[in-house]
């Protein structure tokens, strides 16, 4: 019995829709527009953001590093992450992982024929670390370091404009070792990197591994343990199997494990910030639709106030009314929710395709490593969240009128003018 | 018991602005089970209000209201719905009908309210429209019938259920003579046949001579009544 009533109740709902066609298809056009949009600017802000978190980890960090507990504070050179190939062994070991490598850091005076500059000096695996990053990739002159390499830098190329260098040029290094005793050495340019980035290649200057623990004392200690995921959604769970790995090896008490969040909380930060801002756009673009939907769901209401009252007269209770409205205003908002979601997952899946260029992007993406081409990227989330919250808004301005119904007495509907 | 509607002393005036317009002015009337009674006068004269009252859809200032040996004073808003559910059936001057519903579906709206089943709801919806002579037209909307057909449908919505009265509120008001004398014919025929019992309000001498009792308003009170 109840779904027959429920049947008579959406034909009534969905017949009495297309009583004003006109008036049924903006509305319905106002909701399918909002949904398609916050399908679509959602899609396209998760997208961004990992393409923007791999940007940088790829660039740098890493999504994982093991380091001694303090280095990332104080960056001293003491503190160091010793027997790197034990932590290895333990990487080794762990499903999720897709490449690692060891570095080293040390801020010294780089100086050349003309010039003197303040530079952070790394040390890094040739091998392992164009795994890890995309650096190999960016050398604009000269060539990467290998692993052969000694005494052969890579400069980045704004650091090497300042000193005034070019490959095969000399420059002399003269830093702290790790023991407190004067590092000190001459380098041959091997190659000059350009990132895009100007902070970066400002301050870039990567050494072998080997020949900067021999340089400033290090033994066969290094300070960073970099580690790429195969996917974004695995860091946090490999963060766990390495802490507990570490522990498990006895190393837990020196070491700590970092992910990408902690390591650039700037680009944490900047995500928050954009999400924070892109939720008030959606949120305001969601108010205004709600409005025009209550708009409508009154006037449809206040134009059929006789029929109510006749409903009311022949038997028809209040709570039955504002169900067959509701189901009214909830129908007309589901066309328009589909319509958004198909229409907004196809725009969507377009642009996935071929992404969408922002050459012309702010300088915060820039100082990320965003790529000039970004591409949205379609998923449950995306797709069902703006929509969803469309339809709690959308309910509750339809309740509001509906439940005016409550109020109506069926002498004075009847005589409404 | 032989009455169905029985009133007594009763009293409505409606506020308008800042002065009280007495509507209903003591009246006190029974009609007995199966009548054919209508009731007339001019506009302003209280005949509508007398009929929203007795059908629970207006409540008089003082005096009591019992139809079928229901007292209304005593009945909450949604027992009172529930009467006019099953006990009442209504017939308005206009907007009588769903208009997004065919004239089966508004025959079978009051049987769905009810919680009649579907296969009998049909057969009924069905049967009461030959009856009232729309065979052939239960697919029709509204507004693909004339005003004439609309008031048979809304008769038939009224009678389909077998209410124990059915009020009927100036239902030929908006006809042309001709199609206001086959309304009243075929509510006649229902009286005789199904012994509904019907209450018109009316202003027109057509129906007034149709009906077999005649209660005259005038300023909210009765001055005449007599049965033929």
């Amino acid at each position: 019995m109840m779904s027959v009533n429920v049947k008579l109740d959406v034909k009534m709902a969905w017949r009495n829709i297309w009583r004003n066609t006109r008036r049924s298809v903006l509305t319905i056009s106002a909701i399918c527009f909002a949904c398609m949009i916050l399908v679509f600017m959602l899609s396209f802000q998760l997208g961004s953001y990992e393409t923007m978190i791999n940007a940088s980890v790829n660039m740098s960090t890493g999504h994982l590093q093991v380091q001694s507990a303090g280095y990332h504070k104080k960056k001293s050179m003491r503190l160091v992450v010793s027997q790197p190939g034990e932590i290895g062994g333990i990487l080794e070991k762990i499903p999720g992982i897709a490449a690692y490598t060891f570095r080293a850091n040390a801020f010294s005076l780089v100086s050349s024929n003309k010039r003197s500059r303040g530079v952070l000096v790394t040390g890094i695996d040739p091998e392992r670390e164009a795994c890890v990053s995309t650096i190999k990739t960016m050398i604009s002159h000269g060539r990467y370091l290998e692993q052969s390499d000694t005494n052969q830098v890579i400069v980045g190329n704004l650091l090497a404009k300042s000193l005034r260098v070019k490959p095969g040029d000399e420059l002399t290094i003269l830093g702290q070792g790790r023991d407190g005793s004067i590092a000190a050495t001459a380098v041959i340019v091997k190659g000059i990197l350009s990132s895009g980035i100007d902070a970066f290649d400002r301050s870039t200057m990567q050494i072998p591994l080997q020949y900067f623990q021999a340089v400033y004392s290090m033994g066969d200690a290094v300070h960073e343990v970099v580690i790429t995921a195969k996917s974004l959604k695995k860091v946090s769970k490999i963060k766990k199997d390495i802490q507990k790995g570490i522990d498990a090896a006895g190393r837990g008490n020196g070491l700590v494990v970092l992910d990408w969040m902690e390591l650039i909380p700037g680009l944490l930060q900047g995500i928050e910030m954009d999400l924070v801002s892109g939720m008030i756009m959606y949120l305001v673009l969601i108010i205004v639709v709600a409005f025009s939907i209550l708009n409508t769901f009154l006037m449809s209401i206040f134009e059929r106030t006789r029929e109510f009252g006749m409903l009311m007269a022949i038997g028809t209770t209040p709570g039955r009314l504002i169900k067959l409205v509701l189901i009214e205003s909830m129908s007309l908002t589901l066309v328009g929710i589909v319509l958004g979601i198909v229409c907004g997952s196809l725009i969507t899946l377009f642009f996935q395709s071929h992404g969408i260029d922002m050459s012309g992007s702010s300088e915060f993406m820039k100082q990320y490593g965003i790529p000039a081409r970004l591409y949205p990227r379609l998923s449950l989330v995306s797709a069902l969240v703006g929509p969803a919250a469309v339809f709690v808004i959308t309910f509750l301005a339809a309740l509001f009128p509906a439940v005016g119904i409550r109020k109506l007495k069926p002498v004075e509907a009847m005589t409404h003018i | 018991m032989n009455n169905i509607v029985e009133l007594e002393k009763i009293k409505k005036t409606y506020l308008q602005g800042k002065v009280d317009i007495p509507a209903i002015n003591n009246v006190s009337l029974s009609i007995k089970k199966g009548g054919f009674v209508a009731i007339a006068g001019p506009s302003g004269s209280g005949k509508t209000t007398l009929l929203n009252i007795i059908g629970g859809l207006d409540q008089p200032d003082s005096g009591t209201v019992r139809v079928d040996g229901e007292k209304f004073e005593t009945l909450t808003p949604s027992r009172l719905a529930e009467l006019r559910l099953f006990k009442i059936g209504f017939v308005f001057q206009a907007y009588n009908l769903i208009p997004v519903l065919s004239a089966a579906e508004n025959v079978e709206f009051v049987m769905l309210l009810q919680g009649i089943p579907k296969k009998e709801r049909l057969r009924k919806a069905h049967a009461i429209l030959d009856d009232v002579g729309l065979s052939g037209k239960y697919n029709r909307r509204p507004a693909e019938l004339s005003g004439g057909q609309q008031q048979r449908v809304a008769v038939a919505r009224a009678i389909v259920s077998n209410p124990s009265i059915v009020l009927a509120d100036e239902p030929t008001a908006n006809l042309d003579s001709k199609t206001g004398q086959g309304l009243l014919e075929l509510m006649k025929t229902m009286n005789k046949e199904k012994k509904v019992t019907f209450v018109f309000s009316t202003h027109d001498k057509m129906v007034m001579d149709y009906a077999g009792r005649l209660v005259r308003l005038r300023d909210g009170s009765i001055f005449d009544d007599q049965s033929k």
